[in-house]
């Protein structure tokens, strides 16, 4: 059994390692209700966002636009949001999956990196990085993400990419995030339906369609890289927080488990003192 | 035709928030084709914004304010705008926006192969716009 010294020694340093994942956790816990305030605040212009685009390239099916037909290069650029910190679980990794384990030829990819987690794992295996920034992740402005999605936009205009990706974290709730990967551009409609009653309003475009589609579409790539940054800081306070949370009732049951020990060892120094003690004072008399 | 018929629900929205929900009984804007007014069972289009004032007129007052860049959906008794930046009169700083104003101006009147035009001019209607609703 380990000496009572070592035992104390093991238990200080544990609940000292346990304040400050306490901290931690309350820490990202007032951040965490910030950026989720700051996440439903700018769903709305997202959701309608998609709905307009979503709406307009539905009725315009025979439009040939580039913006919905992809570039001639074979280059696929992918922005991968993660935090410029640790120590949030799996945050950051299962982002990196996404891309490392997903179906994405590593020869094809130009990774654009916001929050540096994520640009030294993909750096370090070896990925080509096109363009790295910490800082946006700490303040998500949409003039940041204006400037991003200008750059990426005009990348693929000069063909340079063929196809753009996101990968971040989607924010469902407080305990719920899940790592995400989708499509930006060519444009992907997917399985999003009209509604009958939609299909019948017949929408009439000023300038004309193509010129209203070339400035709807860049401004409708910037809302969803800010919605993903938005989320994506909210996910990681999120993540931070549950990670925080169980680390500190996890030093909860050492330190019990030791002070178990430790009442042990000097129950048992106690019992072991007195024998000696009795032992020696029979053999006196 | 009565009253109530008139109104129709206007949505302005930013990506920071829901800038304006409400009813109005006409909303005028500028767009880059020009100026435009809309009444109920106007025709469904989607426009692009220019910068420009945005006026919403209810039963009870006239709202102003000053939009810049993006575009509006406008179905027959719904119209939503959703601009990249939007401010009441009150959130304009005035003073910035002379100085904007006076820094684009300079940009255009140096005119050498640096300056971008296009953005400078950009930002001049922007810091116009701005002058001209706090008026």
């Amino acid at each position: 059994m380990a000496s009572m010294r070592d035992i104390k020694r093991r238990k200080s340093s544990i609940s000292s390692t346990q304040q400050i994942t306490k901290a931690m956790k309350l820490v990202s816990t007032v951040k965490l209700q910030k950026a989720k305030v700051r996440a439903e605040q700018s769903n709305p212009y997202f959701e309608s966002m998609y709905s307009t685009v979503v709406s307009m390239l539905g009725r315009s099916e025979t439009v040939n636009h580039p913006y919905l037909n992809g570039g001639a290069s074979g280059k696929k650029a992918v922005i991968v949001i993660t935090s410029n910190r640790g120590l949030a679980g799996g945050y950051n990794s299962n982002v990196v999956k996404l891309i490392t384990e997903g179906e994405l030829k590593k020869e094809e990819l130009d990774i654009y990196a916001i929050g540096s987690k994520g640009f030294e794992a993909l750096s370090n295996k070896g990925y080509h990085i096109e363009y790295q920034n910490s800082d946006m992740i700490e303040t998500p402005t949409y003039a940041g993400a204006l400037t991003l999605s200008q750059q990426l936009l005009g990348a693929y205009k000069n063909g340079e990419i063929g196809e753009i990706y996101l990968a971040y974290t989607h924010f469902k709730n407080t305990v719920s995030h899940e790592p995400k990967l989708i499509k930006l551009l060519p444009i992907d409609l997917g399985d999003a339906e009209l509604s009958e009653e939609e299909k019948k309003v017949q929408m009439n475009y000023e300038p004309n369609e193509e010129e209203a589609l070339d400035q709807i579409i860049p401004k409708y790539i910037t809302s969803l890289l800010y919605g993903a940054l938005v989320e994506a800081a909210a996910s990681e306070n999120g993540a931070r927080m549950q990670a925080m949370d169980s680390a500190t009732s996890n030093a909860e049951d050492m330190i019990s488990d030791l002070s178990l020990k430790y009442n042990r060892a000097r129950q048992g120094s106690i019992t072991q003192e007195l024998t000696e003690i009795i032992a020696g004072a029979s053999a006196i008399s | 035709m009565a009253e109530e018929n008139k109104i129709f629900q206007v949505k302005i929205i930013t990506p920071d928030r829901v800038f304006y929900s409400g009813e109005a009984t006409m909303i005028e804007f500028n767009t880059t084709e020009g100026q435009i007014g809309v009444y109920k069972h106007h025709i469904p289009t989607t426009t692009v914004l220019a910068p420009g004032v945005v006026t919403i007129t209810n039963e009870e007052e006239v709202l102003r304010a000053a939009v810049h860049a993006g575009f509006a959906e406008i179905l027959g008794d719904q119209v939503t705008l959703l601009a990249e930046i939007a401010e009441w009169p009150d959130e304009i700083d005035e003073k910035r926006a002379e100085a904007a104003k006076e820094r684009a101006e300079e940009r255009i009147a140096v005119k050498n192969a640096a300056t971008d035009l296009i953005r400078a001019e950009y930002a001049l209607r922007k810091a116009l716009v701005r002058i001209e609703i706090k008026q």
